[in-house]
């Protein structure tokens, strides 16, 4: 198809104009954001803005918040998707329907009785809310799943014959195996842990315990007029997301786009 | 016996998790609609009061509307716009996974963050939005902090005034609406130009040889084969506008909901019942008729889609 008809050609340079627009309707925030940032004295607006409130401790509380959400997923979901996809038992289908059926509810619907169940727990404004309802994650079990089903059962029974329990072989065999899923699970828990804000916003109060999220929408309730400081904070902000995004975009790309197609 | 119950000891972690967290807090939505539960705790069942009391709720019809606006605004826009972009990367294109990188920045990054950054940019003094409009020529703009409706606001120059619904969503509520298209394009692009490379590269092959005209070739094979993945968006945004928080809270931040009440949607609204008031019991009557209207959607889309969406 390299044709040097003046149609195609005229067909391919208008279509760069479009997307050359898009593109840059889609980075011109980000553009000012930063050149905002670095106005009337430049870089200390970050000292500034980090040293105002305690952004470092808004850090250190969504990365331990984050980690520790993701590896709770990791491991309660690739056990209850080996299950669902290995293991026949009572109640098997009708378990797997109940967890699916959580996710046609969207999360506000039920913000507010989850409050009432924190605080009879106890646990209004500790880590454990924070971390604990968010160490399963049913989206992640479903893909675990689907993926775990396309194993072949033949490589069971040899392992099995080897003297293979279960657990190891789920450990030796078929997480080996599911690297992109775990990977695709690892980053959309990144995500979206990182940036929750409804959540931490509702069931923390203390300023000791916001993640990031929470800590910018108070810093910009305070400080409304210093645009300067507002973009300097929403530039380191961002800043670690759209790292992990440049360095594994055809990843996060993959498994966003695979998420799409449900079969 | 060990053996029969093992499978149970796998899935015990993310059952508790999915008991506790979600199945109880979804049926307590239900049941704490019936209630008047508050500040000081639950008092007993009220029957359909909390339910009654929405009906006469002005601030909640309003919200309902907004909810409403912001739904028919965001979803066609954010399906025609990432479809017309898809078409144009799909295929081998020179500099095509730049484009897919920057189209899906906005997407990764935190709304709260990307919320911050958009009230500057709106910002009616110093904004930069407002200062290229003025070195153009053209009239500033309030902005998010404008109440009138933008059909009023473009009619009214002609001397019709529209009120009410007419009058449209305000300015305000749709500068939120084009943040969130902003935000959600890159994804649903990157779900069309999935889908589109799912199509069998033979139909347009074939289509070339029958002299296919462009549209004739988007109208019969492109737009048919491609419209699980249309489906799918459709159901995803729809969803994801009817859920819209962050934007609001930050952008239009508490009390009150924009100028005038005019980006106070349904999430806000309940968001504010249930943990500024803490009318627990009212907050999920408004819950589970936020629910109904979701699931009742999906029953429609999906009847509709039934008949339409080919599944090859």
């Amino acid at each position: 198809m390299m044709s040097m008809d003046p149609r195609t050609t005229a067909i391919g340079i208008s279509k760069h104009l479009f997307l050359i627009l898009g593109g840059i309707v889609m980075l011109l925030p980000f553009l000012w954001m930063v050149n905002t940032s670095l106005q009337q004295g430049g870089l200390s607006n970050y000292v500034e803005a980090w040293t105002k409130v305690p952004f470092g401790r808004y850090f250190l509380n969504t990365l331990l918040v984050t980690l520790l959400t993701v590896a709770g997923v990791l491991v309660t979901a690739s056990l209850a998707a080996y299950s669902f996809a290995t293991m026949k038992y009572r109640g098997r289908n009708f378990l797997f329907l109940l967890f699916l059926s959580t996710m046609m509810v969207p999360q506000p619907v039920y913000l507010a009785p989850s409050y009432v169940i924190l605080a009879k727990l106890g646990w209004i404004n500790t880590y454990m809310a924070l971390i604990i309802p968010w160490t399963t994650n049913v989206f992640s079990i479903f893909l675990f799943r689907q993926h775990f089903k396309t194993i072949p059962t033949t490589l069971y029974e040899a392992a099995v014959l080897d003297g293979c329990g279960r657990l190891k072989y789920l450990w030796k065999v078929v997480l080996p195996l599911s690297k992109p899923v775990i990977v695709t699970v690892i980053l959309f828990n990144i995500i979206g842990s990182w940036n929750s804000f409804m959540w931490p916003l509702v069931v923390t109060h203390s300023e000791n315990l916001r993640v990031l999220q929470v800590g910018l929408s108070y810093f910009n309730q305070e400080q409304s007029s210093n645009f300067e400081l507002l973009m300097a904070a929403s530039t380191f902000s961002t800043i670690p997301l759209v790292i992990l995004f440049l360095f594994v975009q055809k990843r996060i790309v993959a498994s966003y786009s695979r998420s799409g197609i449900k079969d | 016996m060990r053996a029969k119950l093992a499978p149970y000891f796998y899935i015990l972690p993310a059952l508790i998790i999915v008991l506790v967290f979600r199945t109880l807090p979804i049926l307590s939505s239900f049941t704490a609609s019936f209630t008047d539960y508050d500040i000081g705790g639950f008092h007993g069942f009220v029957g359909f009061a909390n339910y009654a009391r929405m009906l006469s709720d002005a601030r909640f019809w309003q919200s309902v509307l907004n909810t409403v606006f912001f739904v028919l605004g965001v979803v066609p826009a954010g399906l025609l716009i990432p479809l017309f972009l898809a078409m144009l990367l799909r295929r081998k294109l020179a500099g095509k996974s730049f484009y897919r990188t920057i189209y899906f920045l906005p997407v990764v990054t935190s709304a709260v963050a990307i919320s911050v950054v958009w009230t500057w940019l709106y910002n009616p003094e110093a904004g930069p939005i407002n200062q290229i409009i003025t070195a153009l020529g053209g009239e500033p703009l309030l902005w998010l902090r404008e109440p009138r409706g933008i059909f009023e606001m473009m009619l009214s120059p002609l001397g019709i005034h529209p009120k009410g619904v007419l009058a449209g969503p305000s300015l305000a509520l749709v500068s939120l609406m084009m943040v969130s298209v902003w935000k959600s394009t890159g994804y649903n692009t990157v779900l069309f130009l999935a889908g589109l490379e799912n199509i069998d590269e033979t139909y347009y092959e074939a289509a070339r040889l029958d002299g296919a005209a462009a549209w004739g070739t988007f109208r019969h094979i492109t737009w048919p084969l491609l419209s699980p993945t249309t489906y799918y968006v459709l159901i995803m945004s729809t969803i994801v506008s009817f859920k819209t928080f962050a934007l609001v809270y930050v952008m239009t931040p508490p009390p009150g909901g924009g100028p005038l009440g005019t980006t106070n949607v349904m999430v806000f609204y309940l968001f504010q019942k249930a943990f500024d008031r803490f009318d627990i019991g009212y907050a999920s009557a408004i819950s589970v008729f936020l629910f109904l209207i979701l699931l009742s959607l999906t029953i429609v889309q999906r009847r509709i889609a039934g008949r339409r969406v080919y599944y090859s």
